[in-house]
């Protein structure tokens, strides 16, 4: 063996615990927030008649089903039954894109398809009716596991993600690790801290009074931290939601949740 | 998009109550606010819900403005009558705000 042999074995250990802590919480103690919900919202969310995210789901249903855009074609023309042919879909988004050379998540997918195969005006995000449809596709894969893409050349995005994830930022200058790695659990101004999992998005959140998207949670997040927030579509936005499924591997999709 | 979204069983035991549970999409405005120029936002809420069964009505609810967003209503009745009973609830708001749906519970 080598004269240091401390050395050696030193270096090995950093590299082994980096590449243990780069898919962040170890997949046994992966936890939803829905664990520090209170009883009452978890049966809120778990009642298709009393969570008020239905009422989004619904609304998709009727876009899918409908002809709109100049090219007349609903979704359903293309993609038949979303019951069947988007089960499984939003599990493993954002997703490589090979026109575009990078990732795109659902919201982007969506917009794109309304724009080049409906010609329909674009909806912006956050829009009443990109919530609608992406909650009704998102829908379709409840009770799966997140099975993030798997494509080799979504890896450098995925590794912006976690760069991200890990870099101080705002005034406040602390990193998502910082509370959803190392301290979630406790309370942060009252409110428990959740792991931060994207396991229920689109979401009702009681605090907007209304559905939202992941980037919309992201970045409130960040302007909380006094940082300049990453614009809707951002690919900084984008690669952070690659990093977080890849983060959230095997848990179980409740989408669309309900959160305080 | 207004849309109340109804849900009721649909076999019911005559003389045996259920539970009925009404969503009403709205985005509930108190009054009270103020845009970041300090101009008042006018008061956009629900105002009442009715409910009936087979014409007799078994719930009236006047709403006012500390009622949350989207809001969720449930609440239990009884059917005497055998036959297919039909329900219906209707909500109404500021603006004129509308909104209905209707149910076929069987009682056995």
């Amino acid at each position: 063996m080598a004269r240091r042999p401390g050395r050696l074995a030193a270096a090995a250990f950093l590299v082994a615990m980096r590449m243990a802590l780069a898919d962040g919480i170890p997949p046994g103690e992966r936890l939803s927030g829905r664990v520090q919900m209170g009883a009452p919202l978890r049966a809120m969310q778990d009642d298709d008649a009393a969570n008020p995210a239905t009422l989004w789901v619904l609304e998709g249903e009727a876009l899918w089903n409908a002809g709109t855009g100049a090219t007349g074609k609903a979704c359903a023309d293309c993609h038949g039954d979303a019951t069947m042919s988007m089960k499984g879909v939003a599990v493993r988004q954002p997703s490589f894109d090979a026109t575009a050379g990078r990732p795109v998540d659902l919201e982007q997918r969506i917009q794109r398809c309304r724009a080049e195969r409906q010609g329909g005006t674009p909806w912006t995000f956050e829009s009443r009716e990109l919530l609608a449809l992406t909650a009704w596709v998102a829908r379709q894969s409840r009770g799966l596991p997140i099975a993030p893409d798997e494509d080799a050349r979504m890896e450098p995005f995925v590794e912006s993600g976690r760069i991200l994830y890990e870099r101080r930022q705002g005034a406040v200058d602390l990193a998502c690790r910082h509370c959803h790695d190392l301290h979630w659990g406790r309370r942060l101004a009252g409110n428990p801290i959740p792991q931060g999992h994207p396991t229920a998005y689109p979401l009702y959140r009681l605090e907007w009074q209304g559905l939202g998207s992941l980037q919309r949670r992201l970045r409130a997040c960040m302007a909380s931290l006094r940082a300049e927030p990453y614009p809707y579509a951002s690919q900084e936005l984008v690669n952070l939601e690659a990093y977080l499924m890849r983060r959230a591997r095997g848990m179980t999709w409740e989408s669309p949740g309900v959160r305080p | 998009m207004a849309t109340l979204l109804l849900s009721a069983p649909r076999r019911v035991r005559r003389g045996e109550a259920f539970e009925i549970k009404v969503l009403v999409s709205h985005v509930m405005e108190t009054g009270y606010r103020r845009t970041e120029t300090g101009i008042a936002i006018p008061r956009d809420i629900l105002r009442l819900l009715v409910c009936s069964l087979n014409g007799e009505e078994i719930v009236r609810t006047e709403i006012h403005p500390a009622i949350a967003a989207n809001p969720f209503f449930a609440f239990w009745a009884r059917a005497d009558r055998a036959g297919t009973a039909t329900l219906t609830c209707a909500c109404t708001g500021d603006g004129g705000y509308t909104a209905a749906a209707s149910a076929s519970v069987e009682v056995d």
